[in-house]
């Protein structure tokens, strides 16, 4: 296995910080030390997509240098970040006359990139590399009580993963399924939050965050846990909103991934930033306190 | 019974439309496609639309530039990449809404008083200029350029909420190296 570095990307850093807090400290738990990419700069997501296609591979190619430099493959928690750096790097990687353009700028400025680096998911490398068995040995908390759905979004299971479905993806669930924690069948998991719309169209972020909680809420999910920022916070923001047009008030918790992950390995629920939620958590504490099981 | 459709004829046509379109999106497919509505029918935003995905190719394939280009439809592509997996063409219908995105903003016929295109257009200035996004900057920004004070005073709470959890950064965030990007990003605009 090739050594991992951390692309942090702009949300972990400010409106995602619970998911870098929960993130880093489970990765050591299991072995791997995460250093930060140096002096990274922003992936472009779908704006620089939207303005200018050779700037936003141009912004990702150095990423991808400063990581090939450092000998490591990157690992990205963030949808847009994985899915941006994954498209700039086949982009970099086809051999066409426009590519070639960019890798030519890149190296004048001693962005040299040959394209060998691999960028992936931390669930990917969690459950494809590191592996359940070891994640079940780390186990000081089984999470038993706990019921939720877990929901992946659009930008890591579409259009460029390898690692699991497009529309029904498992391996987050198979993740969960292992702190003990209960997965309800999500057919929401890949439904779109709107990304970067919903804080702008009001009416149709709520529209779209209001069918993934509704589905949550029906199948008796009792909180919805993610892997991507965005979805993360069009899910909680949008609540308020889905109060005042559909006149339901769900107060439904949205995790992520890695904060239950570290309750599980016996970290505590102010290490994993959970005063960070927007929505209150007390519910779900609730459940885990009568069902959950010490190892 | 008044009909409402505009009639458009051959001479207010692009018909060079596809062939910019297709090459802006790397996509030579868009040829193939049979107006099936797959990708339609996989859009989540396509209620809010004024022309479905399926139409916009029709539009395109078609020559009907302007139009395609003053729709709203491409800035409301979420790239979710629904229609992009399911197309039986394999016509990477995102990387084509892109693509209408990029052109209607270089030929500054994107819709007006829509969010959206300005909201891409600061963001992407923002982390240009910095390396780094800040949403309280971007904010601020959008608000001043959609000339909407009122939608700032109405997200107050929220960066309120925010700041109290530790989740906004009042700073601006920025790379050490900003002159490289800067470099970088002159030089990708010049041919040699």
């Amino acid at each position: 296995m090739k050594e991992y570095i951390y692309y942090p990307g702009c949300s972990a850093k400010t409106n995602a910080k619970h998911y870098e807090e929960s993130i880093l400290p489970v990765f050591k738990i299991l072995g791997v030390e995460l250093e930060e990419l140096p002096d990274w700069n922003c992936c472009g997501a779908t704006a620089s997509m939207s303005v200018d296609d050779e700037k936003s591979a141009a912004i990702n190619g150095r990423n991808l240098s400063i990581a090939e430099k450092a000998g490591k493959d990157i690992i990205a928690p963030c949808a847009a970040c994985y899915l941006s750096l994954k498209k700039a790097n086949n982009f970099l990687k086809e051999g066409s006359k426009e590519s070639e353009k960019i890798l030519s700028k890149l190296e004048k400025l001693g962005l040299e990139y040959k394209g060998t680096v691999t960028v992936k998911h931390p669930v990917e490398v969690l459950v494809n590399e590191i592996g359940i068995n070891l994640i079940k040995e780390k186990i000081q908390y089984e999470l038993r009580g706990l019921k939720v759905a877990s929901y992946y979004g659009c930008q890591v299971v579409r259009p460029f993963t390898e690692f699991d479905d497009v529309d029904y993806p498992q391996s987050m669930d198979i993740l969960l399924q292992a702190l003990g924690v209960e997965t309800v069948d999500f057919t929401a998991k890949t439904k779109c939050c709107g990304g970067a719309l919903s804080a702008n169209l009001e009416e149709l972020g709520a529209r779209l965050n209001y069918i993934i909680i509704k589905e949550a809420q029906k199948k008796g999910a009792d909180a919805i846990v993610t892997l991507c920022p965005l979805c993360l916070f069009n899910l909680e923001i949008m609540q308020s909103k889905i109060k005042k047009i559909y006149k339901e008030d769900f107060k439904m918790p949205i995790l992520f991934f890695s904060q239950l992950m570290g309750l599980a390995f016996g970290l505590s629920r102010e290490e994993m930033g959970f005063s960070r939620s927007l929505i209150q958590t007390k519910q779900i504490w609730d459940k885990i306190e009568i069902g959950g099981i010490n190892v | 019974m008044e009909i409402q459709e505009k009639v458009c004829f051959e001479e207010d046509l692009n018909l060079d439309f596809l062939d910019t379109i297709k090459e802006l999106s790397h996509c030579e497919e868009i040829d193939r496609c049979i107006q099936c509505g797959t990708c339609s029918s996989s859009c989540p935003d396509a209620a809010y639309m004024d022309f479905t995905p399926r139409k916009i190719m029709a539009l395109t394939k078609g020559g009907f530039e302007d139009t395609v280009l003053k729709s709203f439809t491409p800035w409301l592509c979420a790239s979710c990449y629904s229609c992009q997996v399911r197309c039986p063409a394999k016509i990477k219908i995102t990387d084509v809404m892109y693509a209408i995105k990029r052109v209607a903003i270089e030929k500054n016929k994107y819709p007006s008083r829509f969010p959206i295109p300005v909201m891409y257009k600061e963001m992407h200035k923002i982390l240009t200029k910095n390396g780094r996004s800040s949403e309280l900057w971007l904010m601020l920004n959008l608000y001043l350029k959609t000339l909407n004070p009122f939608g700032l005073f109405k997200m107050a709470p929220l960066g309120l909420k925010l700041i109290k959890t530790g989740r906004m950064s009042i700073k601006k965030e920025s790379i050490k190296n900003k002159k490289q990007l800067k470099k970088l990003l002159k030089a990708v605009k010049e041919e040699t």
